[in-house]
This record gives structure tokens, sequence and C-alpha cells, in this order.
């Protein structure tokens, strides 16, 4: 139903399709660059070694990885004759949100790491004072940020969401298969088609606009707990 | 603070948003068709060439920059270098910079509809015909031809000449093929070919449309061993150059369904008052030359043992 609708209004270039890809891999690859994220965020907080400063340098860079980069590189591995070939990534959502996952990661584990450097030592003093465990002390560190955790998954859904060059490259924009939201605007505008591709994109905002909502809708809760 | 700043974010988006909305609004409305017109300013151009000429070796003693011709062309002509072969001579011929966008035709046409080149070089006879039709460009003139083939692996299919075996086995063993499926010149001519043959590829569940330019369609063929409609200068190109060497081979070339005509068009001075029509008709007239023919005929052989494209300016191809 929705289907039809939708395919009437565009060029046959599979935008329904594309939409559900464009979910399926924005969603999948937020929710493991989130855990993913915020594991390695706080291990940076909390522990000390040598090259840390290092390591967060570089962290700082990959926020801004310029994600064609990653999808030369993740296409040069999993291609039929790169080292993960067997695998049989490449063409496919899997690949895609590997790629995804390598741009978003790094951007998640920045802003934990950068807001726990605020909040966990003051929260650990005072879980230290209460008796609380490890697993407890991390747990009520992630519960004072979840304000800053919420902004930085957002952020790297927002990234996710509004990438073209790495699933251009890792995907190959296959109709029904591969095309993104992103992919399919580019496929559009290739082809002289600016109207539809601008409607899409704006199609594309509407949804973040109410997937916002809807988290908002589901955080809206604990707000009350707080002062705003 | 927080809301304010996303409110300033949400309104600077939508202002843009608005903004290119009327841009695209306005110039759909402008399509009056000035076939009328066209005729004239093919006899006034014809007079510029002139001027032109007289111009031209005057400031290529001097050795003087004229100024830059903007050229739409499709993937195929930039791929395969010829482009970057050519322009340097066109420069030192007519003290014209050639800069080009390669996009596919359907692309290539519309940014001369808006007026945005001042010349296109595509390849799609009837698509060049409605453009100059519709008013946006002066006249079409035939350039060279390529010709497309046929590349996949050698089993199943054997090389042959024969387009319809090839695309009824594919589409009866249902093998892996390759789409550009992007409305380029290449797209429309491989569409066409399966509509020729009364074949629908679309029944086929290994039919796949990568949406992109000829160099990605090859390579991701090239990944999946799956079959693809190329044009030879990409694909010689690719197969000598790429990094991982493309491990297709040629299955079907020769057939008279498989050639590919190039046509240059200036795009209209009288609709589009800012184009430099004089510069797109230096190139057109230079295009055409014996001398540049010639050149386009030996592009190649020397590096791929074949020539790339065979001109015929001149001819009613």
């Amino acid at each position: 139903m929705l289907k039809t609708i939708i395919n009437e209004i565009f060029s046959d270039v599979g935008v329904y399709d594309a939409i559900r890809v464009t979910f399926q891999m924005a969603l999948t690859s937020t929710f493991i660059s989130t855990v993913l994220g915020i594991i390695s965020g706080l291990a940076l907080e909390r522990f000390s070694f040598p090259g840390k400063r290092l390591v967060i340098r570089i962290n700082r860079t990959l926020m801004g990885v310029p994600p064609v980069v990653v999808g030369l590189i993740v296409y040069m591995l999993t291609m039929r004759r790169g080292p993960l070939g067997s695998l049989e990534l490449l063409f496919t959502v899997k690949g895609m949100i590997l790629a995804q996952t390598i741009i978003i990661t790094p951007i998640i584990c920045g802003m934990v790491y950068t807001y726990g450097n605020k909040t966990a030592p003051e929260v650990r003093t005072f879980a230290k004072t209460m008796g609380a465990g490890r697993l407890q002390t991390n747990l009520l560190i992630l519960k004072e940020m979840k304000h800053e955790i919420y902004f930085a998954i957002v952020s790297g859904f927002g990234r996710s969401i509004s990438e073209v060059g790495a699933v251009m490259l890792v995907g190959g924009n296959i109709k029904g298969h591969t095309r993104t939201m992103t992919t399919a605007i580019s496929l559009l505008k290739s082809q002289g088609i600016f109207t539809e591709g601008l409607t899409l994109g704006v199609l594309l905002l509407i949804m973040a606009f109410l997937l916002q909502c809807l988290a908002d809708f589901f955080r809206k809760e604990s707000k009350e707990y707080e002062n705003y | 603070m927080k809301k304010r700043v996303l409110g300033i974010l949400l309104g600077t988006v939508l202002a843009f948003g608005m903004l290119s909305g009327c841009g695209g609004s306005n110039e759909t409305e402008e399509q009056p068709a000035a076939e009328e017109t066209a005729e004239e300013a093919t006899e006034e151009a014809a007079d510029t060439e002139e001027a032109e000429d007289t111009q031209q070796t005057e400031t290529t003693e001097e050795g003087e920059e004229k100024g830059q011709l903007m050229m739409a062309t499709t993937t195929s002509t930039a791929d395969t270098g010829l482009l970057d072969y050519l322009a340097p001579i066109f420069l030192e011929d007519t003290g014209y910079e050639l800069l080009w966008d390669a996009v596919g035709t359907g692309e290539a046409l519309k940014m001369g509809e808006n007026g945005d080149v001042d010349v296109v070089l595509v390849h799609a006879k009837a698509s060049e015909e409605e453009f100059v039709a519709n008013g946006y460009g002066v006249e079409r003139f035939p350039v060279m031809y390529n010709d497309f083939i046929v590349v996949g692996p050698s089993e199943p299919i054997a090389a042959t000449e024969d387009i319809q075996a090839v695309f009824s086995q594919i589409l009866e063993e249902q093998l892996p093929f390759v789409s550009r499926g992007d409305d380029s010149g290449t797209d429309k001519k491989e569409k066409q070919i399966w509509e020729a043959l009364s074949l629908d590829p679309t029944g086929n569940p290994n039919y796949l449309e990568s949406g992109q330019g000829m160099g990605a369609t090859l390579t991701m063929s090239d990944e999946k061993q799956a079959y693809c409609l190329t044009d030879r200068g990409t694909y010689l190109k690719m197969k000598k150059d790429a990094d991982v060497a493309l491990n297709l081979d040629i299955v079907c070339e020769g057939d008279s369904n498989l050639l590919n005509q190039y046509g240059v068009i200036a795009v209209n001075p009288e609709k589009y008052p800012e184009v430099d029509n004089e510069a797109a008709n230096a190139f057109i007239e230079w295009i055409c030359s014996d001398e540049i023919q010639k050149l386009i005929g030996e592009y190649g052989v020397e590096e791929y043992g074949e020539a790339l494209f065979v001109p015929n300016a001149g001819t009613d191809a």
C-alpha cells in the first residue's frame, strides 16, 4: 500500500526499498556503534596508560574521518580478492553497516569520553563512599550522563543516515538491495531529476524528525525527575 | 539556550530548502520552445565561427588564453582519457581552456537545458535531437562513434557476434547481469537492445541496477562475476589501468545493435545569453576538423592496441 504510493510519486529508482534499507542500516550501525562507543569511551576515561593522549588525538581525528576513505578501505578489505573477500560482504547491507560502524563509533566514543571526563570522577568518588560495586558505579555514571549519551547517539545516527560516500562505494547503490535514500538522491541528481531528489531529501529530514520525536517521547518519563 | 541554537539551525535549513525549491520551480517554468530562433542562431554562429578563425591565429601566436569553455559530457569520454588528451591541443589551437563535467547523458543534457554549460558532448541521438528541437541547443553535429561490448566470465557464455543469443541465454539461465540503471546513454542503449530483442530483463532475479558510472559498474560486475554491457573504451582502459585487473572477457562484439554515436551541441545563446557561444562554436568546428578527427581515430591505438573511437564528423550519423 505505502509501497505503491511512494513508488508512484518517485521515478523508478526503488525509493521504497531505499527507505527500508536506509533505516535498517542506520539503526543497526548506530546500535552497534553505541555499544562499542560507550564501552571504549568509558574505558578511555577510566584507565591511564602510556600513549593515552595519542589515542585520544587519534580518536578526535577519526571523529571527522572522510566517509569515502572508510568506504574505500572497507571496499578493499571486502572485495573478492581482498583479505575478507570470503565473507562476501561487498555490495551487501552488512558491508555498509560495517563501514558505518567504523565511521560512527569514534564519534560516540569521543563524546562519551569528553562528557565522562567531566562527570565520572565525581560520581566515582560518591559511589565509592556509598560502597557501590564496579558494575553499579558504571551504571551510575551512565545514568548521570544519559542526556549526553543520548546526544552522542543522535549525532551518530545523524551521521549514519546522511552519509553517502561510504555506502555508495561499499553498498554499490544496487536497486532494491543496497540503495539508500542518500545514494538514491545522488542517482536522481545524476539523471537530472532534481526536484524528486529534493523531495526525497525533505522526506529523509521529516523521518529523522519523527524519529527524534519518538525518542523524546521515550525519554519523557525520566525527564520528569530533572529540573529544566 | 540549546533550544535557541536548534531553532536557528532549523531556520537556516528551512530557508535553504525554500530557496532551492524556488530556484527549481523557476527553472522548470522557462520552457518556451524557440525552434525558429535556433536556425537564426546557427547562421549567426556560422558568422562568429569565421570571425573566430581569424582571431584564433592571432591569439595563438601571442600564446594568450581567451577563456574557458565549460562542457558537459558523458563519463565515457572522460574515463577513456580522450578529453585529457585533447584538451591541451584545444588550448594550443584555439586559446580556450576546456573544462568538463563528466556525468551521464541525461544529466549532461539537463545541464545544457539549465544553461550551466556552453556545449554538450553526449551519445543518445534521440535525446539530443529532442534537446535541439526544444530550443536548448543550436544544432547537433556527429563527431565519432565507438561500440558497446558485452563482457563477463567466459563460462557459460562463449564469445559470439550475436547479441540476441547472449542476452537470451542470460535471461533463460538467470545469469547475473549488472545494468547501469542510471538513465545514462549506455543505460538507454542497453534498455533499447533488450527491447529490440523483445526480452524483459527484469524477470531475471540476478539482474541488478548499480545506478553508478561505467567504471564502478564494471568493477561491480568483476566482483560479482556478472555480465555487463559497456563501451569498449572504458573496458580497455579499466582492463589495463585498474589496480585489481578486471577478470572479465568480451563475450559479444560486432553486432549492429552495439554501435554508439556521439554528437556535439552548442547550448543556445538565444536562451541563455550568458553562455560562451563563440567558444562552443570554436570547439565544434575544431573537433570536427580533419586534423582532430584524425587524432581521435588514432587515440588509444598505441596504448591499448586498438582505437577507442571511430571519427565520423560530416556524416549524417
